[in-house]
């Protein structure tokens, strides 16, 4: 690594920094790389709260919970990449408090950390369920070490229960599934991703999971989990019925890492709150999963949870603090792989949409379908089609900033 | 400059396409990346490394030369 990844000399105050960014993945790593593209000559120092190198997390319910990819391979940068950005890592140290006026950060091992400009990126954390934490057995998934313990259970256990009909929910059963595992998926909606994806290619899903032989007991919430001699036995639902399970894996959705801003003054209520260039205050800003922007085209407050948007806001953020000064409104994307189908979205698919296929064919297993409200396109959506998918983002783009003007207009 | 794609890692996002489509595209069928060309020439660059930087799956790779 470079001669600024310094480790030592924890407990003392650093030499004033040019922008540190907190949080070293995906959202953070982007910001850094996207500086030094344009040019930013100054100090960059990266605190981050797991000791890992940054390695990316969509694999982690994909291919390294399955054992098709070594750990290794999920490193989002090889070392002499990231040496060449000439940034300094701060590792296993998370942040604990701003002092925002002061633009500094206190670590938990006693660091001080001063810069210029801060960015927040400091991701979600998974929810849980009501004594979950006692309980030998349970798993959550957002982090390396927990795909790795999760992949370790995968292997020891037979009977597997995911609470969650989420994306994440439905990628652990489907990589559970095609490990062998006897799997049901439960969740209160009427199909695995049905918020997400509407109704029809919702149950489109529910219908590829059964086939593959995930068990789904869809439409009924889930109560906690049942136990003995601290490890899980069970989860039990609202309906009073109790899933045996000797694995259970909680993923019912994540919450914004900001309690370590408590103290800062700083607006947090969701996420970090900022404008429309992604500031929540001078020389402050937030990126990535953490971030609740306004989104001038869609005229809301937005915080997204994908891949794509941690990077794009890390590129939007970057050329602001170099002087860019333009909005962030980016086409939302994300995608998913089960069962070795791929789905991908652009834009969003209201449940009150109207749907039509637009490429391709349902009966053939390959589709793009095109999502309207009161005429106007609000999502495209590719089953299979990653290509053709991508081709019409352009249509939603364009949607976004028609709606952009004609809100500009009144 | 000399890139790189990993087939095996890309999954078919498309925004190297996006970014830069005379370098790279995309396989009708299953929409993994295909370089176009290896190596691009000079006024590319910059485009070509933001394609790198924000490839979601760390696909693409950068190297010095030809
Ligand atoms: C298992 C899994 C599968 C996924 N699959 C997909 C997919 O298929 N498609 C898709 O579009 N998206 C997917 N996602 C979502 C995507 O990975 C996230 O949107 C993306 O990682 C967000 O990047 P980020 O940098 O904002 O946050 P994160 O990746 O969460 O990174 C935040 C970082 O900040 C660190 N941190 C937290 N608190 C502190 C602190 N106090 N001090 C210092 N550092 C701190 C954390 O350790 C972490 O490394 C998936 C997510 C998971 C967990
Ligand atoms: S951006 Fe990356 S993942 Fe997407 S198509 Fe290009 S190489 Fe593949």
């Amino acid at each position: 690594m470079s001669g600024r990844r310094d480790l030592a000399g924890r407990g003392g105050v650093t030499a004033p920094a040019g922008v540190l960014v907190v949080g070293a993945s995906a959202a953070g790593l982007a910001t850094v790389e996207a500086l030094r593209r344009g040019g930013y000559p100054g100090a960059v120092t990266v605190l981050g709260a797991e000791p890992h190198l940054p390695y990316d997390r969509p694999p982690l319910s994909k291919q390294v919970l399955s054992g098709a990819w070594q750990p290794d391979r999920a490193l989002l940068r090889p070392r002499d990449v990231l040496a060449a950005l000439d940034a300094e890592f701060v590792l296993g140290d998370p942040a604990v408090g701003m002092d925002a006026p002061a633009r500094s950060v206190r670590t938990a091992s006693g660091r001080t950390l001063r810069a210029d400009t801060i960015v927040v990126a400091t991701g979600t954390s998974p929810r849980t369920l009501p004594g979950q934490a006692g309980l030998a057995g349970v798993h959550v998934l957002r982090t390396l070490d927990d795909a790795l313990a999760l992949r370790a259970g995968l292997l020891r256990c037979a009977r597997l229960v995911v609470v969650g009909d989420g994306v994440l929910g439905a990628e652990v059963a489907a990589t559970a599934r095609t490990m062998g595992l006897d799997v049901t998926l439960a969740g209160p909606q009427r199909a695995p991703m049905a918020s997400q994806l509407g109704r029809p290619v919702a149950h489109r899903l529910a219908e590829l999971h059964t086939e593959r032989g995930v068990r789904l007991r869809m439409g009924t919430g889930v109560r906690g989990l049942t136990g003995a001699r601290g490890t899980v036995t069970g989860v039990s639902l609202d309906t009073g019925e109790v899933l045996p399970a000797d694995l259970v894996v909680v993923a019912i959705g994540g919450d914004p890492v900001t309690g370590w801003l408590h103290d800062s003054g700083l607006p947090v209520d969701n996420g970090l709150v900022c404008d429309s260039r992604c500031r929540a205050a001078d020389g402050i800003y937030a990126v990535g999963d953490v971030a609740r922007w306004h989104h001038d085209q869609l005229g809301t407050l937005l915080r997204l949870e994908n891949r794509t948007n941690a990077t794009e806001q890390a590129v939007a953020v970057a050329a602001d603090i170099l002087g860019g000064d333009r909005p962030y409104t980016p086409v939302p994307y994300f995608w998913t792989d089960q069962f070795g189908t791929r789905i991908q979205v652009y834009g969003v698919l209201p449940a009150d949409a109207e749907v039509t296929v637009v490429d391709g064919d349902p009966e053939t297993g390959r589709f793009v379908a095109r999502y309207r409200r009161d005429g106007e396109v609000t999502g495209v959506l590719g089953w299979n089609m990653p290509k053709q998918a991508r081709m019409r983002r352009q249509e939603v783009a364009d949607a976004l900033a028609a709606s952009d003007s004609a809100s500009a207009a009144h | 400059m000399k890139v790189t794609v990993d087939e095996a890692m890309c999954c078919g996002a498309g925004q190297c396409v996006l970014l830069a489509p005379d370098v790279f595209d995309q396989r009708d069928e299953d929409g993994v990346v295909v370089l176009l060309d290896a190596a691009p020439p000079e006024p590319l660059h910059a485009v070509v490394r933001e394609a790198a930087s924000v490839c979601p799956a760390a696909a693409i790779s950068l190297g010095e030369g030809a």
